[in-house]
């Protein structure tokens, strides 16, 4: 990724948007760096489509700026805006064909017939569709479409390309396919992308950096690898992959080691910034997680092996605790797994958990129960 | 079950959709069958003449007639297609306080009787001094036709997709360009259908033309009607045929049309 640059190209300064009373995106700052592929991810009605939106030009800010190179345009309408846009449906002219679909945005700039040509032509061969000129949007299938979209989107040459769930409308196998594809897509072009999906799977495999959002603010916002790994708030941590979360409290400090004991036991983790007594979260993620049928020392928690799930490369154990939480952990297939009604001890590595203040959880609370609604107009 | 009685079947079906094609058409074709014959009188047909076309040409009245039904129609369509269109596309697009009373209050002159219009519109005109013409004509029937045009072009929208819109407003179509390069094209098939509804309305409308209409602008239906008191003149049976012939000339263009585009759609 060496296009990533330290030019910031699109700014999102303490912009607000609210339909009536309800706030859907809540004071956002988000500064997107030039070449960069920025994924804004989050499940639905937190606020990234609307967001992505806002830059657009579709929804105007309720509060804040829009900053677009180094320019405020709030107040400008889409089509005077440097950036396109990707639809989830697509969104192709169904009365004109893939050339005339292509060429829209350049015969609106009235570019000259000749270079129109050219760079239809250029960009047919960029997304693999040459010979597709006369085709109807109706007579093509959804991944084909879905090329048009971003040939149609690129040839104006943006600078920012705006992608809302491209994807998803596609069969598991071509989505794949099409991540790859749009990945190299954007390095060779050095075009910064913004990616709105609700698919963490996806965002980890495509961006540079990834802001995950709910209820209107960014929880997070980093490198995929910092997000798995280093969640930094309980919502995070339970939306990425999966996570076992305890509710524990700190019980001894010594240097970086944690003591901490919960409903069902306790155990040693490794974190800094916390407070004797202090109630925090605990997350393991179920490849981190590990049994024995002997005590581990430093683990006081037990549970029994209640089924095992094949899901393809690996298995998942669902390890029960005896209030009844179930633990999930994962292991190759292949790997000898314990007999189901086994009691063992559960145990991890200290560096392998995530510790998290619980002063997130009244907020959290808080949004479960907002009622969900993906406000698109 | 035997041959026997399928055979039957078959020929009862026959026989009964040939008899509902004889109930349409056979007056029709019993004008137009006249519109040949060199009696006066729509009785007894004595000898094929071509002069009722000639005649009709010089009838100074008829051509009046048509001449005003033609200024009304056509003007008529112009107008409630274009106030249709825009109304149905505000109407689909926007949500404003009072839509839904504003949408059923547009749906009235749709259902409301002929005669009901045509008399309010005749106070109203009244009302406001505006003397009866060609001008009072043009607006009586843009009242009734329009609705019909708001209706087809909505129905065409209902499937219509907005970030379509957005899709050309993104690639730097400005809203006026946006509205004549990718909505008016998508929503073309249903104004045509209204134009051609508001037209149909307009050239055989009797009942408000009626009440609407001055001395020097009587239209055709009007025309014949009051001739048809003193016995239908073959020159008449004339321009009936010649309509009847543009009716199926519009009709197969139309259809032509429709295949086009549906072709050109397919989904």
């Amino acid at each position: 990724m060496a296009q990533v640059s330290e030019k910031v190209m699109v700014e999102l300064h303490n912009v607000d948007k609210s339909y009536g009373d309800n706030k859907v995106v809540k004071n956002l700052n988000l500064q997107i760096q030039e070449g960069e592929f920025l994924t804004m991810l989050g499940p639905s009605g937190c606020g990234k489509t609307t967001t992505l939106r806002m830059i657009a030009g579709f929804e105007d800010v309720t509060a804040g700026a829009v900053i677009i190179e180094g320019e405020n345009v709030v107040n400008k309408p889409p089509y005077q805006r440097n950036v396109n846009t990707v639809f989830q449906n697509y969104a192709l002219f169904p009365h004109m064909n893939v050339y005339d679909n292509i060429a829209f945005g350049l015969t609106e700039k009235k570019v000259n017939k000749e270079e129109i040509r050219q760079r239809v032509g250029e960009m047919l061969s960029l997304v693999q569709m040459d010979g597709y000129e006369t085709r109807r949007p109706s007579q093509m299938s959804g991944g084909q479409k879905q090329r048009v979209a971003i040939a149609r989107a690129l040839v104006n040459r943006p600078k920012v390309l705006l992608l809302d769930e491209p994807l998803g409308a596609l069969d598991l196998k071509l989505r794949k396919q099409m991540q790859v594809e749009l990945k190299h897509l954007q390095r060779q072009l050095g075009i910064t992308f913004v990616y709105v999906t609700h698919d963490q799977e996806e965002s980890l495999t495509m961006s540079d950096r990834i802001a995950v959002m709910n209820n209107g603010v960014i929880e997070q916002i980093g490198p995929p690898d910092k997000i798995y790994n280093r969640p930094a708030t309980k919502f995070v941590a339970d939306f990425i992959g999966e996570s076992n979360i305890f509710e524990a409290s700190v019980v001894s400090i010594n240097g970086d080691n944690l003591k901490v004991i919960f409903e069902t036991g306790g155990a040693e983790v490794s974190a800094s910034g916390f407070n004797q007594d202090e109630m925090v979260y605990i997350s393991v993620r179920p490849e981190k997680l590990k049994c024995s049928i002997d005590a581990v020392p430093g683990f006081n928690l037990r549970g029994t092996v209640k089924e095992h799930i094949y899901v393809g490369s690996i298995s998942k154990t669902i390890i029960e605790l005896p209030n009844g939480q179930n633990l999930k952990m994962s292991l190759l297939t292949g790997t000898p797994l314990l007999p189901q009604g086994e009691n063992v001890w559960v145990y991890w590595e200290k560096d392998d958990t995530v510790v998290l203040h619980t002063n997130e959880e009244t907020l959290y609370n808080l949004i479960e129960q907002v009622p969900k609604i993906e406000v698109r107009v | 079950m035997n041959i026997h009685n399928k055979r039957l079947n078959k020929f009862l079906s026959a026989a009964f959709v040939t008899l509902i094609y004889i109930f349409l058409y056979l007056p029709i074709a019993i004008i137009v069958f006249f519109s040949f014959n060199s009696s006066k009188l729509n009785v007894v047909f004595q000898g094929f003449t071509l002069q009722w076309y000639g005649v009709m040409f010089q009838n100074g009245d008829l051509m009046s007639a048509l001449k005003n039904t033609a200024i009304v129609a056509v003007s008529s369509v112009v107008i409630s297609v274009f106030i249709g269109t825009l109304a149905a596309i505000g109407m689909f697009r926007y949500e404003f306080k009072g839509k839904s009373i504003v949408d059923s209050f547009l749906y009235i002159p749709i259902v409301i009787p002929e005669i009901v219009m045509g008399i309010s519109l005749l106070a109203f005109y009244h009302i406001l001094s505006i003397s009866l013409g060609i001008l009072t004509l043009i607006l009586a029937h843009v009242t009734f036709s329009m609705p019909y045009v708001v209706v087809t072009v909505r129905s065409r929208l209902s499937g219509y997709d907005m970030s379509l819109e957005e899709a050309a407003m993104d690639l730097g179509a400005t809203r006026m360009h946006t509205l004549t390069r990718i909505t008016l094209p998508i929503i073309a098939p249903g104004i045509l259908a209204g134009a051609m509804l508001a037209l149909t309305l307009s050239l055989d409308d009797v009942i408000v033309s009626f009440f609407t209409t001055g001395v020097d602008s009587v239209t055709l239906p009007i025309y014949i009607f009051n001739k048809v008191k003193t016995g239908v003149s073959p020159d008449i049976n004339a321009l009936i045929t010649v309509i009847i012939l543009v009716t199926l000339l519009v009709m197969l263009l139309m259809r032509t049309f429709d295949a086009r585009t549906s072709k050109k759609e397919q989904a």
